[in-house]
């Protein structure tokens, strides 16, 4: 059953560097990660990579296989033919701190603007009720494991550096639609918050992000597009528009 | 000694799973200037595995329970070792630190009425574990990190400065704890990306680093289980309590490779799977322990009625307690009943319709399916026994969570006590919270005790951790993977689940020559995100802390909970009331370990129990005090 792959990792720092090739035994059940781990403890024992959960539930093994943002953990072997070289390198969206690390912390400087649950001022521990129905759509916002291949993949941020000022990327798109969604959260005032400061009008719904999330989160349909509709309904219809006329000319 | 980046905090939390997060809340609640410090990045601790739920007493899916059937599970799971006082504080606080995720935004599957929705598990009497499908420590996690962000946004608008009171230092390793005249003054460590020092200067410091798991071959436990902050605590002068209890989880993944040593959540059982044999026997029903009998079917029929009918039947076998489960796995692969990679079915794919494995296991169904290719509505799963918690760790003050060092604390996994020898699943999460919030107060009370009269950091206890930290470079020794490898299967192999003396010295033996190698450990390259030399710094925390495991392993002669000896395999009521505790000769000495009564049972709590079931645990003497009159509510066992 095992077999020798050809694999190229990327090596290097913030200075360049540069694929380097490896020939590595592969068994039965093998996922990329396991392959990875093989040329640390084997052949590099220097070898700069994220991981901890190994089974998908953390995030934290992201990279591009053969271009394609996965996460390593999840890229199993028997996927690729056992002639084929497969090919390891970093997210290409962040800045490469060695290897296949790179520096995300955009992405917690992005979480960090967008403004916290708002509790319900009136109910006490305990007395919140809220129906399976109503929490099952932020539910699916909340399996987000915050592996950023969203983030990585998104062409806004991905080929213009200077988006990443004005644009928190669809991670933080469904961060904004699981709260404008919750049930219970005081504040009203998430949609325009996205246009605002989240740069939701960037994003042209070419369904990228939903492609690569490996918890299947609908993050276009269910997320960007919801939010985008209730930003036209609020800021966009005449009258609506023409009522916020009258009233603040009446204050 | 080379220039350390240098910080000042009132506390330093290490580790960012559950416990450390909520530590961390409450310190900063407090008022106090926190720091978070942990080995990932934030967001990604090994709590985000955890897939049962959190148990607490809400009573939202059955009124009858509350906190004393909660504190009688939690005793009757850890085979009445547990500190009573912790399991007490446990069950009556964990419904609050539940509701309190809630005003954090965690979004937990609701009841009809729209309460939190409970589920069964094992050892549980009631349905109490609150819930996100299987998914449930993510949720805590999430819930816990989007708080510390909420209190960031609120010291941004006081003071213009996110960080101002409490910051998160994500990929950073903490490798000493320097102390003056015997108190804790700060801690120093590394960061993982660069491989300079740093020192957090701080009176009060709260390790919350969790599991030992890899410490062993088969583990659901990620690389960062190594079980750092016990030898920090350890070589602090603080002490651990019952290494010998290590919790097995009875279903991991045994094949395909890819999943080696991943949990198959108790909820597949508590749902209607069942473990057969490679006979296709469900063997269950032939490893119902004494003390258990008459709380569990004896027959698969009344098995199967209490999934629909939990008021009028017994619930099957399959969910005893993990430590039984392991057990009954372990003996029927050694009878030869096993499946051809070692381990036993788990099916539930002929139990319950495909939909609805999907709606009630979609994580797992989810994980398996991606991570391995197997359809767990279409065959049964192969498992085993993993090494999963570990239920001894740093002893503490059940009220405070501070060890015998001065401003040193520690909760969640790293702390023992609560537990005794062996946990109940959903009884790890709310340990996180409840401990957690009581740690952040301790510290908080002792810093604000402290006053002006804080200890400084000392310049040569700088010199020597970085010595001793960059010594891997000078070494011509071997490479620290061949050694984590050897270290993992002595203890796998020798001080696994089941265990006896003649293995167990020779596993001491075998650390003991690990230890002369890797004290010559060397690594390649240089400083800057190098896992080789990360590995060896943890080699050494991993060696001090299976030398622990190994000891009380073979001190403890008797067979209870996480602990099984093949040549003495009862319960024994005079071990009932024994705490091994380990300490060090010394900073840099060799491992010593005494024997310590467990505190104290109280009155009033033994009085929950029937007197029957008591004397299955206790000895004569401690159940005769319930006819003294003169005992009041607040003695007991000891008195």
């Amino acid at each position: 059953m095992t077999y020798a792959a050809h694999f190229r990792v990327w090596r290097g720092d913030s200075n360049g560097g540069e694929l380097k090739d490896h020939t590595v035994d592969v068994n039965e059940g093998e996922v990329v990660l396991d392959i990875i781990h093989r040329i640390q403890s084997e052949q590099a024992h220097d070898l700069a990579v994220r991981w901890n959960c190994k089974a998908g539930k953390c995030g934290s093994c992201s990279a591009e296989v053969n271009g394609h943002p996965r996460l390593m953990c999840m890229a199993r072997m028997n996927t690729f033919t056992k002639e084929e070289t497969v090919t390891v390198t970093p997210l290409r969206t962040f800045p490469i701190i060695r290897d296949l690390v790179t520096d995300v912390s955009f992405n917690y400087a992005k979480a960090l603007q967008i403004p916290a649950f708002a509790p319900p001022k009136d109910l006490a521990l305990g007395e919140y009720r809220m129906a399976q129905v109503d929490v099952e759509r932020s539910q699916e916002f909340r399996k987000c494991i915050e592996c950023f291949l969203c983030q990585d993949v998104c062409h806004v941020v991905r080929d213009h550096e200077v988006n990443k000022k004005s644009f928190s990327g669809p991670r933080f798109l469904i961060r904004a639609a699981e709260l404008a969604m919750h049930p219970l959260d005081a504040r009203k005032d998430r949609a325009d918050f996205a246009v605002e400061e989240q740069g939701i009008g960037l994003c042209n719904i070419t369904k990228c992000c939903t492609e690569v999330c490996p918890e299947h989160i609908k993050i276009t349909d269910n997320a960007i597009i919801p939010m985008k509709e209730r930003i036209v309904d609020r800021r966009y219809d005449p009258l609506v528009w023409l009522g916020k006329k009258i009233s603040r000319r009446t204050d | 000694m080379s220039e350390f980046e240098r910080y000042e905090y009132d506390v330093v939390v290490i580790g960012a799973g559950g416990a450390g997060l909520r530590a961390a809340i409450e310190a900063r609640e407090h008022g106090l200037r926190t720091a978070i410090v942990c080995k990932s990045l934030f967001g990604k601790a090994h709590t985000v595995m955890a897939e049962g739920g959190i148990a607490a007493s809400m009573g939202n899916v059955n009124s009858k329970d509350n906190w004393q059937v909660h504190f009688r599970d939690t005793m009757r799971g850890g085979k009445f070792l547990n500190n009573p006082r912790m399991a007490e504080l446990h069950a009556k606080e964990s419904p609050d630190r539940v509701w309190e995720l809630e005003t954090y935004g965690a979004l937990f599957d609701r009841t009809e009425d729209g309460r939190i929705s409970q589920r069964n598990f094992g050892g549980h009497e009631y349905p109490r574990l609150a819930h996100v499908g299987d998914r449930t420590g993510l949720e805590l996690i999430r819930s816990l990190q989007q708080k510390i962000v909420s209190l960031q946004q609120d010291d941004l608008l006081e003071h213009g400065d996110a960080e101002a009171r409490l910051k998160v230092f994500a990929e950073c390793t903490i490798t000493d704890l320097p102390r003056t005249d015997g108190a804790v003054s700060g801690a120093m460590g590394y960061w993982r990306e660069s491989g300079k020092f740093v020192v957090f200067e701080a009176p009060a410091v709260i390790i919350a680093t969790g599991g030992i798991g890899k410490n062993f071959k088969i583990t659901s436990n990620s690389w960062e289980g190594t079980g750092d902050g016990l030898a920090l605590a350890l070589r602090s002068g603080a002490t651990l309590v019952n290494m010998e209890f290590i919790q097995f989880h009875p279903t991991g993944m045994i094949w395909p490779p890819s999943v080696k040593g991943l949990l198959v959540t108790e909820s597949v059982r508590g749902d209607g799977g069942v473990l057969r044999n490679s006979e296709g026997k469900r063997f269950m029903f032939n490893y119902v322990p004494e003390v258990f009998r008459g709380q569990y079917a004896e027959s698969e029929e009344e098995g199967d009625r209490w999934y629909k009918d939990p008021e009028h039947n017994k619930r099957p076998p399959e969910l005893l307690p993990r430590d039984e489960v392991a057990r009954a796995i372990n003996s029927e692969v050694k009878a030869g009943r096993g499946t051809d990679h070692g381990g036993v079915f788990l099916d539930v794919s002929t139990r319950l319709p495909a939909e609805e494995i999907l709606r009630k296991l979609p994580a797992m169904h989810h994980q398996f399916k991606e991570l391995a290719d197997v359809d767990i509505t279409k065959e049964p799963m192969e498992v085993g026994p993993t090494c999963h918690y570990v239920m001894g760790g740093i002893e503490v003050d059940a009220d405070t969570e501070e060890t015998r060092v001065p401003g040193l604390f520690a909760c969640g996994e790293s702390a023992g006590g609560m537990h005794g020898s062996n946990r109940l699943g959903g009884n790890s999460l709310s340990d996180l919270l409840v401990f957690g919030r009581r740690a952040g107060a301790g510290a908080a009370a002792y810093v604000l005790g402290l006053g002006e009269n804080r200890p400084k950091v000392l310049p040569s206890d700088l010199v020597t951790g970085e010595a001793a930290a960059v010594a891997p470079f000078e070494n011509e020794g071997e490479n620290p993977y061949t050694l984590h490898q050897e270290l993992q299967s002595t203890m796998n192999d020798l001080v696994g689940i089941i265990r006896r003396e003649d293995e167990i010295r020779e596993a001491i033996a075998s650390l003991e020559g690990l230890k002369v190698r890797a004290a010559k450990v060397s690594v390649e390259g240089h400083r800057q995100f190098n896992p080789g030399w990360h590995l060896a710094l943890d080699l050494r925390n991993m060696l001090t802390v299976s030398t622990c495991v190994a000891l009380a392993a073979l001190e403890r002669q008797e067979s209870r909970g996480g602990h099984t000896r093949e040549d003495f395999p009862g319960m024994n009521p005079n071990w009932r009331s024994v705490n091994l505790i380990c300490s060090l000769d010394g900073e840099g000495g060799s491992v010593l370990i005494e024997h310590k009564p467990v505190p104290t049972i109280r009155r009033d709590l033994l009085e929950l129990f029937e007197r029957g079931e008591l004397s299955k645990y206790l000895t004569e003497a401690e159940v005769a005090i319930l006819d003294d009159p003169s005992v009041t509510p607040e003695q007991g066992t000891q008195s």
